[in-house]
């Protein structure tokens, strides 16, 4: 019997690979267009400071210089959520971490540009600043924004707490501090802009999110979102780090309007940590209420997290650090309280399992401290406390398939913790709307266009493997458009491991409304039902009678002779799974995730070094569409926290958002 | 800029004999990506810690961001799209594709520059040897292991072959 898939399941090269690895894919600063001006921001050096005025008068007389732009010229705030609008392209009143941009040049070269920022004469007033959660609590002078520095504060609560925990036979408290990092993707953000004399702007700018890009240049630019066109350049990385609007793009949109030319604008690597909407610090305490075998009997858990300058995703983060807790674990009553603060320090967001990894961090120390105390192995703790496949969790979220108990196996296994473990600890953790067009040409050729983007994790070759295998085609007869907003179809965004999932799921009803149509009209001619047909290698065939068929090709043709063009479209909406009160929107998925670690850690007891010399880890993650992507995508992930976890990354981080 | 100020360099670049006019405070990186056209060398930090820009020079790994052009008159620069022969990749550009040892593709230039220049020197390294000789191109995508093994792919394919 032939395999059940013919592309789904095989460690296939990417689309992308041969271009990746001939240098020739095009990233945004690789870009250039005739007239091209360089653009540059001048950025603060003070944490807090009021903004009395800005000079611009000796920067416009320097030769080579088209246009200076301060917050005047873009008044009009913005942020990707909406509840969180408070950003402005360029700070107007007042500044609120070092590098928040305050002017913008545009010049005939780099050097030209940098030049005129040192001619920019501002005046500021410094105003004192809150450099961590503690001191934004304390409040002591002008807050960041408004009346207080509490950004947001929710509370919730599921079943009684309190009288579970008093009842309980044994509770523990642990106070647990998570330090920030960021994602520092090795291709600094950049963008190109270009305002055409028939009024039409486009951008083409490293992130992962277009479409937000798109609606925030409509706002803020005050231009009908007809005339903008957003193009997403494949990212040399991103990690959640340009998943947000950011100063630069606006800037360089306006800098190109106003001198008529294109303009292009990449970061500096010490303006990408300024750009950072990295990992929040968050500093909790959880209580957890147990039974003496230890099954849990209730949680409270307090999150509070440092939010830098604005908002950014930080409404949806401070969510995120209480919302997973009963997904990993079955707790039956639960509450939590989260405060996000502002603090005079760049703004924080997402980065690789948006919000949850503090939490979980903090979660499983507690849980191997409550292990000991109740003498159980760690293991065996946890195995208590599974959540159970098709259920729901406490606070209204659905859980559908949950491989956690294997994936603890097979780490439990693989390194033989139980009897390793006298002297090393134990590590866990979790990880965390879409639309696809298809036309199919004469030669049996399938033109995919997805908003997605590829950021390095492979999202290209997902859509074209998943296209290929419901038509039966192969890979090589895809052609992928993505993330360009005149051309392709709206897609949230590449962020929070969704484009496999959402935009594959597109791409797969995309694609069967297309395959049904060939089938309709291969039934026809083979005078067969359409439901007794198959595609694969190239054919569309009876699957009863193989030797009864069409060249997938000669289907196409027939299709089109009958009704013209043949296009399909498909989408992904995620089901409505939020439960009944304020927040529930963040932390429902169609699919959890799970997984499971062992990390072997030597520390030299002296020095207090560590090396993490093993990682054993195994992931839950329903069918691989490419393993060896999976397996990339794994490894990278492991690489980039144990190097969070290591002291010397810990200790810088405490002083600046560092590489995690 | 008027002419004047710019100076004249000729290098060898990817086997080919090139003169241009460029001011003579340019870099190799800004030379190489600006004025010739040849945007496979990447952009990073321009301090020399991350090794984005990295060619090679003479057959050396080389940090193009802290080279002066006028340095190197008349030596011999290969940049990434100068690795392939003709129409057939090198096998190690093979090898990453195959492997997925490329994610995102911004440190794969100057890693596969790395590798050849260690292959030509040691066409059978260990595991330990290809690390030291990329530990300092980093990669915040793969976690290096694909990497490793692309490399050794390439040298079970007879790589310098």
């Amino acid at each position: 019997m032939a395999e059940a898939f013919s592309v789904v399941g095989k460690p296939l090269t990417k689309p992308d690979a041969f271009g990746k690895v001939s240098g020739q894919v095009k990233f945004a600063d690789d870009l250039s267009l005739p007239r091209m001006l360089y653009g540059r921001l001048l950025r603060s050096p003070y944490p807090h400071a009021r903004v009395l005025h800005v000079d611009t008068s000796r920067a416009r007389k320097l030769p080579g210089v088209l246009a200076v732009l301060t917050g005047d010229d873009l008044p009009v705030k913005f942020g990707i959520l909406p509840v969180s609008q408070d950003e402005e392209a360029l700070a107007r009143e007042k500044v609120r971490y070092v590098g928040d941009p305050i002017a913008a040049v545009a010049a005939t070269d780099e050097w030209i540009a940098d030049e005129a920022l040192d001619l920019i004469d501002v005046q500021f007033t410094e105003l004192p600043h809150f450099m961590s959660i503690q001191e934004a609590l304390a409040g002591q002078g002008e807050p960041i924004h408004g009346l207080s520095n509490v950004h947001k504060a929710v509370a919730l609560e599921f079943g009684d707490t309190d009288a579970a925990i008093r009842a309980a036979e044994h509770v523990r408290e642990d106070i647990v501090f998570f330090e920030g990092n960021t994602h520092l993707p090795m291709e600094q953000h950049a963008a190109v802009a270009q305002y055409a004399a028939d009024g039409k702007l486009t951008l083409w700018t490293s992130s992962q999110t277009p479409h937000y890009v798109h609606r925030a240049l409509g706002k803020v630019l005050d231009l009908p979102m007809s005339r903008i066109r957003v193009i997403a350049t494949p990212n040399g990385g991103g990690f959640g780090g340009k998943s947000d609007i950011f100063a630069h793009e606006l800037v360089a949109a306006k800098l190109a309007i106003a001198t008529a030319r294109p303009v292009k604008i990449t970061l500096t690597r010490e303006e990408v940590f300024y750009a950072h909407r990295g990992r929040h610090p968050v500093l909790m305490k959880v209580k957890t209420g147990f039974t003496r075998g230890g099954q849990i009997t209730a949680m409270q858990f307090q999150s509070f997290l440092d939010g830098g300058g604005y908002g950014s995703y930080g409404v949806a983060s401070t969510y995120y650090t209480g919302a997973l807790q009963a997904t990993t674990y079955a707790i039956p009553r639960y509450r939590f309280e989260g405060v996000r603060l502002f603090t005079n320090k760049p703004p924080c967001g997402p980065k690789r399992g948006h919000g949850t990894p503090q939490p979980r961090f903090a979660l499983e120390i507690h849980f191997d401290k409550v292990a000991e105390e109740l003498g159980l192995d760690p293991v065996e703790l946890r195995r208590r406390n599974l959540p159970s496949p098709d259920s729901q969790t406490v606070n209204w979220l659905r859980i559908t398939s949950c491989g956690l108990e294997d994936c603890i196996n097979k780490v439990v296994e693989g390194s033989r913790f139980l009897e390793r473990r006298t002297s090393m600890p134990l590590g866990r953790g979790l990880m965390p709307h879409s639309e696809v067009q298809l036309k199919l040409d004469r030669n049996g050729g399938v033109l995919v266009l997805c908003g997605a983007i590829d950021i390095g994790q492979g999202s290209d070759h997902i859509l074209a493997a998943i296209v290929a295998e419901v038509l039966g085609v192969a890979l090589d007869d895809i052609q992928l458009t993505t993330a360009d907003t005149d051309l392709t179809p709206i897609d949230l965004g590449s962020y929070s491991s969704r484009v496999t999932f959402m935009a594959g799921n597109a791409a797969k009803a995309a694609a069967e409304t297309v395959r049904d149509r060939l089938f309709r009209v291969v039934a026809r001619s083979l005078h067969c039902d359409a439901d007794e047909l198959m595609a694969r290698d190239h054919r569309i065939y009876r699957s009863d009678r193989p030797a009864e068929g069409l060249i997938f090709a000669q289907a196409v043709q027939l299709a089109e002779a009958e009704s013209g063009v043949v296009t399909g479209s498909g989408s992904y909406t995620p089901p409505k799974l939020a439960g009944p009160y304020k927040g529930s929107g963040v932390g429902p998925s169609p699919a959890y995730s799970y997984s499971a670690a062992v990390v072997e850690v030597d520390c030299d007891l002296k020095t207090g070094e560590v090396k993490v010399p093993e990682v054993w880890i195994a992931h839950d993650i329903g069918r691989a569409i490419n393993p060896m992507l999976v397996i990339g995508q794994v490894e990278g992930s492991v690489y980039i926290i144990a190097r969070v976890q290591e002291p010397d990354g810990a200790r810088s981080a405490r002083h600046a958002h560092l590489p995690g | 800029m008027s002419i004047a100020d710019k100076v004249a360099v000729r290098l060898r670049v990817n086997g080919e004999d090139t003169a241009i006019m460029v001011p003579p405070y340019k870099t190799l990186l800004e030379v190489l990506r600006e004025d010739l056209g040849l945007t496979g060398t990447k952009h990073g930090c321009e301090l020399g810690e991350c090794s984005m820009c990295g060619v090679l020079v003479d057959g050396k790994p080389f940090l193009s961001c802290l080279a002066m052009p006028l340095d190197l008159e008349g030596r011999d620069v290969m940049t990434i799209e100068g690795m392939a022969r003709g129409r057939h990749p090198h096998p190690l550009q093979a090898a990453f594709a195959e492997l997925g040892a490329a994610q995102c593709g911004y440190c794969t230039p100057a890693m596969l520059l790395t590798a050849k220049a260690l292959l030509d020197r040691e066409p059978r390294p260990s595991r330990e040897a290809i690390k030291a000789a990329l530990s300092g191109v980093l990669c915040r995508c793969t976690g290096y292991l694909k990497i490793f093994e692309a490399v050794e792919l390439a040298v079970s394919r007879g790589a310098d072959g």
